[in-house]
């Protein structure tokens, strides 16, 4: 038997296998095609919860998405756990372990259960006004505390071992909801032809079908009706059916997100499967068919566990077979509740007694009801629950007071009506409209290619329905550019009707009391509350609801937002449309930050780019830095070395013999056509014009507000072709920027621009030895000074493949820049680290680079510029070309705040003490006596030990930093105050020489 | 997700392909070196950042690599319409009335 209350011949699943599971360590038997609800309902387990800030004991309200209490823990293995799982949501699967949540030490006795009764302080608005003052007591205090006491569930603690999968889709018409009246959308849709998406939520199509005993379409059960309509959808080529696949978000242009459940229900998923699948959706026509959701009533302690929804009781009974008590009672204002106590009594459950609200209701429920011998009692409240673990009672009077009676149930079931679930639309930017006959917001002005059918479009009745999820359906199609429809209307045969219902609070919970009557369920938000943040000044239900953070929570208000308004417009005297409706967001309901992640996580999260020798210096030991999405060689130890040791060793052997270094990753773009020469005036500081085929030069790109952007050596390889260099992270940028205004602002230039950085791999050979090492390699090129002097470039072939051989220098030294395409890359790297292993040379890494640049007082752009560096401010107004009529940044560098004086420059540090390096970031003070806050003048942007001047040096950034050489500063440290001199920006070979050494 | 309508490729295609350029129609000076501070102040510095319609440039980045100018609504992100870069402003815009 799976579970006391399982009804013998009621639910769908007769001959479902059982499946074992656990609840706090209990085990129990439910059936395969329960939810955990269900099963946990069969075994006559209502208390599940405890809630986010009272602690009261909750149970199961509702058997679907909008659930607010019956959130769990569901614990695969330790990697696997998932807090604030709703059990309406969660399918059973053999071996299901699932934890109640927020409870200590147990969920029947909980400590944390104090603040229930100390309720008082933690009324609405709590957080504001208790808890504000003192500021230190928040962190230390406060915010562990509560963070403590109230929350849902406890975050994993490991790494998400499972993987998530992610596809697009393009359809035409995109039908969210698999209940009567997406079926019939999507029916009429498919059979024209069109490509036509179907999701619903749920495991099962038929959304409130599954309850619905009543509705009889084309000759079958509702239900079965639903089956059998969504197996032929699922058969057309033309349709995709997906099932357990929430929209959660709905975008500009009907771009729709879902998520797909893919494995959570299954007992052991292979690894094959992905957990859970998003969906990003381009629809030409969406259709919104999501149905309606149940209100509770809002009376004392409606949170007890055993009350819950009517609709719920009767899915729990017509679809898992389940009772959910053995006496219940029924508190409704509403015809629907009426349908649930029937189907339940005649399953053999006995109903005590429907209350309800109204005075004198007529209808065929009410009839059958009494038929059926339950006593029904019009124009009554029930003001209050009784028990606590578990509903025990009912306490009934009339409305407009009088004598209580008090009548034992060990369940109630509760509806105060439906709200149509407009969230999608809300979300598409529709506009909701207010009907004041049936107090229902439903779509209004539609901001997107969408239609609403059938109970979220506030439509009444499955034949109504129907009918007009049908016929949108078709007018989708049509409007997705169908030609021919060719189905049949599904015809409904019976259905049930049901009136409206009512909102707010319920007699027994006015304003003259101060009982509990729950709004929020998963807030813990009361009507007093509601009230109590009108009378404290709240006037926008957007204030009333952060105040009381009504509908803040998981569930976003489904069950509770239409009450909480309507008690804000009763306190405030106005009607309702004037106290607005709160905006929906996206997620519908919550998403794992798995499906939204997908594959991109870990490697695969961003590209990771390697140079053409990036194998070599791997096989050399080499420890890498990431460079943007460039993995670098960093400093090459060898045995016993650490980087300090690594770096000093490689920055001397390039001054005393020679370095190899891998410059691959430096951006290259090639700019050619008959004005490039003009197109390179315009777009640098420098004269480009006169600058001869073969000749390099350094170049300075700003933006038009006269910054420097970028830098790099320029070399001229034709009259109308130059390779340019820029900075590795600024490659694109610098592309785009060029991109820019040859299109835009300089169209009438005859030029083409290539990205070249990928096809060229870049070997800097630096050092006295240098041309020794690459002469023996190389073709056709007159390697002599003369031949190749400083700052030149020259074509011709080295090791027998072609090359762009730059004769420059980043170190000071001797230098050249190899460059050959990639593909041979490694392979002349080879050679040349062959011929410089006869000289003693070295291969070095980044970090020598740097200091080898910082020595000669050569800046990096974006380290010692950071975007408010003027050429001037760098000591660089030498690079531009003062004559020119025009160049991006012209104006802007003349600009008064520029030319201004005390401008921070860039200047050289020497510390008083050669050992100590200075940090990089830190500050500049002029005296370091001086009250705190200091006045600060400036920064250190690079700063080493350099081993070659046998003492630290570094740059910085100082206000008047020109004017101020020998002048002694001072840069205050945690540990004390150290003592710099300023200095010029060059530490090693002032004079320049051993360029040509 | 936004569709934006290349008028290069003729084609929508998702806004992952493009990127935003600021707003268009704002010309660099011929003399640019000769441009008052409140010209130049003008030029780099203001934008109108209107509620309605805006113009501005996109490029074509994942695609054709085009920049190109676009009319777009900011309260409901709707693109008006698309036009090649160095085209006049559109005087007249397709389904918005004055
Ligand atoms: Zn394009």
């Amino acid at each position: 038997m799976s579970g006391a209350f399982r009804i013998p011949g009621a639910g769908r699943f007769k001959q479902a296998k059982t499946a074992r599971f656990s609840f706090d360590g209990q085990s129990y038997t439910g059936i395969e095609g329960d939810t955990l609800a269900s099963a946990l309902l069969a075994n006559g387990v209502h208390l599940v919860g405890r809630s986010f800030k009272y602690h009261r004991p909750r149970g199961i309200l509702s058997a679907g998405a909008e659930e607010p209490n019956a959130l769990v823990e569901i614990k695969r293995d330790a990697a696997r756990k998932t807090p604030n799982v709703r059990a309406t949501v969660q399918e059973l699967y053999d071996g299901l372990d699932a934890q109640s949540q927020n409870r200590w030490p147990s969920l029947s006795f909980d400590l944390g259960a104090v603040s229930d009764i100390a309720s008082p302080l933690l009324s609405a608005g709590f957080y504001y006004k208790t808890f504000m003052w003192p500021k230190a007591a928040w962190k230390s205090l406060y915010e562990p505390k509560i963070r403590a006491a109230a929350g849902l569930g406890v975050s994993p603690d490991q790494p998400d071992p499972d993987h998530y999968s992610s596809r697009y889709a393009h359809c035409d018409v995109l039908v969210l909801g698999g209940g009567a009246a997406g079926i019939a959308a999507a029916l009429a849709a498919a059979e024209t032809g069109v490509r036509v998406i179907l999701a619903d939520e749920q495991a099962e199509f038929g959304g409130s079908l599954r309850f619905e005993s009543g509705a009889k379409i084309d000759g079958q059960d509702g239900f079965a009706w639903a089956q059998a309509a969504v197996a032929k959808l699922a058969a057309m080529d033309n349709v995709r059916v997906l099932s357990r696949t929430t929209a959660f978000g709905y975008y500009a242009q009907n771009f729709v997100a879902l998520v797909e459940r893919v494995s959570d229900h299954l007992k052991a998923p292979g690894h094959d499967l992905a957990r859970e699948r998003l969906w990003q959706v381009r629809a030409k026509r969406v259709v919104l068919a999501s149905g309606a959701i149940e209100r509770h009533m809002v009376f004392a302690d409606n949170d007890r566990p055993g009350i819950m929804l009517a609709g719920a009781a009767r899915t729990y009974l017509n679809h898992y077979g389940v009772a959910v008590g053995r006496n219940v009672g029924v508190y409704t204002a509403n015809d629907s509740a009426y349908a649930a106590a029937i189907d339940l009594k005649k399953a053999g459950v006995n109903v005590a007694a429907i209350v309800d609200l109204r005075d004198n209701p007529t209808g065929p429920v009410i009839d059958e009801a009494r038929a059926l011998g339950i006593e029904v009692n019009f124009g009554r409240a029930v003001i209050r629950a009784g028990g606590k673990l578990r509903v025990s009672s009912m306490t009934v009077q009339p409305k407009n007071g009088g004598g209580e009676r008090t009548i034992p149930v060990d369940a109630i079931l509760m509806s105060a009506g439906w709200t149509p679930s407009v969230h999608l639309f809300s979300q598409s930017r529709g506009k909701v409209a207010f009907n004041d006959e049936t107090k229902r917001f439903v779509p209004g002005t539609y901001a997107q290619d969408c239609v609403s059918v059938g109970a979220c479009n506030g439509t009444d009745g499955l034949s109504a329905t129907v009918d007009e999820a049908y016929a949108a359906g078709a007018k989708a199609a049509k409007d997705a550019g169908a030609k021919t429809a060719k189905g049949n209307k599904p015809k409904v045969d019976a259905s049930e009707s049901w009136s409206r219902g009512m909102l707010g609070a319920a007699p027994g919970a006015g304003p003259d009391t101060t009982v509990k009557a729950f709004v929020d369920f998963q807030n813990d938000v009361t009507a007093k509350d509601i009230r109590q943040a009108v009378h404290e000044g709240m006037r926008s239900i957007e204030h009333v609801k952060r105040f009381t953070t009504n509908g803040m929570a998981t569930d976003q208000g489904k069950t509770s937002n239409m009450h909480g308004l309507a008690i804000a417009a009763e306190m405030l005297g106005k009607p309702i449309p004037e106290v607005g409706l709160t905006t929906f967001r996206a997620p519908y309901t919550p998403v794992t930050f798995g499906a939204i992640v997908s594959h991109a996580r870990g490697p695969l999260f961003d590209p990771t780019r390697r140079t053409a020798i990036h194998p070599w210096a791997e096989a050399q030991g080499a420890v890498f830095e990431d460079v943007g999405q460039w993995k670098r060689a960093w400093y090459f130890p060898k045995a016993g070395e650490d980087m300090h040791a690594a770096v000093d060793r490689e920055c001397v052997a390039v001054r005393k013999t020679a370095g190899l270094f891998d410059a691959s990753t430096l951006g290259k773009i090639e700019v050619v056509g008959p004005d490039a020469a003009k197109f390179m005036e315009l777009l640098y500081t420098n004269p480009w014009e006169k600058l001869e085929p073969g000749r390099c030069r350094y170049g300075i790109m700003l933006r038009e507000d006269g910054f420097i952007y970028d830098d790099g050596v320029v070399g001229r390889l034709a009259p109308d072709r130059f390779h340019v260099t820029t900075t590795t992270g600024g490659a694109p940028r610098v592309m785009n920027h060029m991109e820019d205004y040859l299109q835009t602002e300089f169209p009438h230039l005859n030029v083409w621009l290539t990205s070249i950085t990928e096809q060229w791999a870049v070997i800097a050979v630096q050092g006295p030895k240098s041309r020794d090492i690459i002469a023996p390699l190389v073709e056709g090129i007159d390697m002599s000074d003369e031949g190749l002097p400083h700052m030149s470039v020259r074509e011709g072939k080295i090791c027998g493949v072609p090359t762009r051989l730059f004769r420059m220098s980043f170190t000071g030294e001797r230098g050249f820049e190899v460059n050959v395409p990639a593909d041979y890359g490694q392979a002349v790297w080879e050679a040349l680290w062959a011929e410089g292993q006869k000289h003693g040379a070295a291969a070095y890494g980044t970090e020598a680079m740097h200091v080898l640049r910082a020595e000669k007082g050569y800046i990096i752009v974006g380290q010692d510029t950071d975007g408010t560096v003027t050429p001037n401010d760098a000591g660089l107004d030498w690079a531009v070309g003062k004559k020119k009529a025009d160049f991006v940044g012209i104006r802007g560098m003349a600009r008064p705040d520029l030319v201004a004086k005390g401008r921070k420059q860039l200047v050289g540090l020497k510390t008083k003490d050669p050992k100590v390096v200075l940090e990089e970031g830190a500050q500049i003070v002029e005296d370091p006596k001086q009250a705190i806050p200091m006045k600060m003048i400036g920064h250190v942007t690079s700063s080493y030990w350099s081993e070659n001047c046998g003492r630290s040096i570094a740059l910085a950034l100082v206000a008047g930093g020109r004017d101020r050489m020998g002048d002694t500063l001072y840069v205050p440290m945690p540990n004390g105050v150290i003592e710099v001199e300023v200095t010029g920006m060059v530490f090693f070979d002032e004079t320049g020489g051993r360029l040509n050494g | 997700m936004l569709l934006i309508r290349c008028p290069y490729c003729e084609e929508e295609r998702p806004e992952l392909e493009f990127r935003n350029a600021g707003e268009a129609h704002i010309a660099r000076s011929a003399n640019m070196a000769g441009e008052s501070d409140d010209d130049f102040e003008k030029f780099f510095f203001i934008r109108s950042n209107p509620k309605g319609i805006i113009y501005e440039r996109w490029r074509h980045m994942h695609g054709c690599a085009r920049f190109f100018n676009a009319v777009r609504d900011t309260v409901t992100d709707k693109f008006v319409m698309t036009y090649k870069a160095g085209e006049p402003k559109p005087s007249k815009l397709p389904g918005v009335g004055k």
